[in-house]
């Protein structure tokens, strides 16, 4: 669990993320993938080429895509197989044949997530994008976020504005809200999270590679359930690593997002 | 049949200070910003802007033509925020009515539908709820008991009533149309653009091109590529270049670097000014003559 673990094959910190990023989708079946970021669509095509071969992935505007081509290719080289125009795009989230991966400005310790504003919502500090499509997506489908960046001001104990929905703000809300939400996991440049503890609240699930548990909780702004028996995430296989530096990113567009 | 042919200063013509008023198209592609701009030096003001929102929004903020914004985002894709929005917002200059992109939609086709709101699960448990706190919740008229309930797990279940958001005027841009309103999206989304025109009083459009009617579907474009009857458009008018510098294709993608400049001039008032009046508070053709310059 120190930097000394890493291994001899030289796997960086950004392919780590791409392995967990992909885990997410293991067992997701025919439904449409929306990964955000480019690690997350990294892991997506991984699992897709790998051992999730039934998932649905866009061509990033109005259609889906054949195959998993490599992250920088031209648009007039994706091959598609279906519509999907964005007011299709709902027929999917609300009918939950969608599992995706959002960003998150702020994360907190029960799963909600904040895209929407930093400070008061009538007078942001900061104003980010909006909360886009994160209600309906977070209570109609698996919803899993990225945050490349882990530290105190991005994992936090309460978001400033509640955008995709955590655990305890579902149960508030009722069955209406709690009956298809899922917050599978978080995957940051330190580790991996889920909300797999009797209360729902945020567990560590894995360190990556070069990473210690002190720093993750000494980068999380709450108090962070670390099970004793808590592992490493896992490395790639050299296939898989074949595919990601040789097949879907030779650019390392992925060292972009996340340094070792 | 009607000849629906007008332009760009007719349509903002028509249009009234403290109107709510919907701008098609997605982020910063096939925004109508030739009526923008045009709106943008009228002397109208206080408007309510309905828009999946891009630089449509963060223009009519700079220029201070909004109360509010309807939205569910504002972005220019290619730069992630608005910096025109951003100061809006982070001054207090503005109003917002920020809700799901999906309940968004819904607020669109209720209104296009002639429903007072349309349930969702779109909103259950976030801040939409808070922040909008006129948004009301409906319970499920079906109970265990009854012969309709699918699942049990949605008896008397409590949903977002989400509102019909009805618009004053509806203004969006396609690639062509005919005179008698019929238009064509010939890139792949039409994104809500038939929806806007559904929940508005008032409905324009502007094209790239306006032919003769029932030629849409030449040159081998199926009629699926013609997504607005005339039946939702009051107005026509041909603006060759009207969505410029959001993207249009196939007629042209978006500018990025001119959009990078829009983008540059949130940076201070000066560089605002020397922006605006070249780019801003001119008349089409000397926007781009201005637009043509940069290029050269």
């Amino acid at each position: 669990m120190s930097a000394d673990s890493t291994p001899d094959i030289g796997v960086t910190r950004a392919e780590s993320c791409v392995i967990a990023c992909a885990e997410v989708w293991r067992e997701a079946g025919e439904v449409m993938v929306s990964p955000f970021g480019t690690i997350p669509a990294l892991g997506a095509r991984l699992a897709k080429l790998t051992f999730s071969p039934d998932i649905v992935l866009t061509d990033g505007e109005a259609a889906l895509m054949v195959g998993a081509p490599a992250i920088a290719t031209r648009p007039a080289d994706l091959v598609r197989e279906a519509n999907m125009p964005y007011r299709s795009v709902f027929d999917v989230v609300w009918s939950g044949r969608r599992n995706m991966m959002m960003m998150a400005s702020q994360i907190d310790r029960t799963g909600n997530q904040n895209i929407s504003a930093i400070g008061p919502h009538a007078k942001p500090k900061v104003q980010l994008v909006g909360v886009r499509g994160a209600p309906g997506n977070s209570v109609n489908h698996p919803t899993s976020y990225w945050v490349p960046d882990h530290t105190v001001r991005t994992f936090v104990e309460q978001v400033d504005v509640v955008s995709g929905v955590g655990y305890a703000r579902a149960a508030a809300a009722g069955a209406g809200a709690t009956r298809f939400h899922d917050v599978p996991r978080v995957v940051s440049n330190l580790g991996v999270f889920d909300f797999q503890t009797p209360d729902h609240t945020m567990r560590l699930r894995s360190y990556h590679p070069g990473v210690s548990v002190d720093e993750i909780e000494a980068a999380t702004g709450f108090a962070l359930t670390v099970p004793d028996d808590v592992a490493e995430t896992r490395l790639p296989t050299p296939e898989e690593l074949d595919l990601i530096r040789a097949v879907l990113d030779p650019g390392s567009l992925r060292d972009r997002e996340v340094r070792t | 049949m009607a000849d629906k042919r007008t332009t760009v200063d007719d349509i903002v013509g028509e249009l009234r200070s403290g109107m709510t008023i919907g701008i098609g198209g997605w982020g910063s592609r096939r925004k109508p910003m030739a009526v923008v701009r045009a709106i943008c030096r009228s002397d109208l003001t206080d408007l309510t802007v309905v828009a999946y929102g891009g630089p449509d929004v963060g223009l009519l903020c700079a220029t201070d033509k909004v109360r509010k914004v309807v939205c569910g985002f504002v972005t220019l894709d290619s730069i992630a925020l608005d910096p025109h929005w951003r100061a809006a917002r982070q001054h207090g200059r503005v109003e917002v009515m920020e809700v799901d992109e999906g309940m968004f939609f819904l607020g669109l086709q209720a209104a296009s539908w002639r429903v007072p709101f349309l349930p969702t699960r779109a909103g259950l448990g976030s801040d939409v709820l808070t922040i909008n706190p006129d948004l009301e919740l409906v319970r499920s008229p079906y109970g265990a008991d009854s012969p309709y309930l699918a699942d049990p797990a949605d008896a008397d279940v409590e949903l977002v009533a989400m509102p019909a958001l009805h618009l004053d005027a509806a203004i969006v841009h396609t690639n062509r149309a005919d005179a008698a309103g019929n238009g064509q999206v010939l890139s792949p989304d039409p994104f809500f653009d038939p929806l806007f025109l559904g929940a508005a009083e008032r409905r324009f459009m502007t094209t790239e091109t306006i032919v003769e009617n029932g030629t849409l579907a030449d040159e081998g474009h199926p009629l699926s590529t013609v997504p607005i009857h005339r039946m939702l458009v009051d107005g026509v008018a041909e603006s060759q270049g009207g969505a410029h510098f959001t993207a249009n294709p196939p007629d042209y993608g978006r500018d990025e670097k001119f959009q990078k400049e829009y983008a540059a001039a949130a940076t201070d008032p000066a560089e605002w000014e020397a922006f605006a009046s070249r780019f801003v508070f001119v008349g089409d053709d000397e926007y781009k003559a201005h637009v043509a310059e940069r290029q050269a």
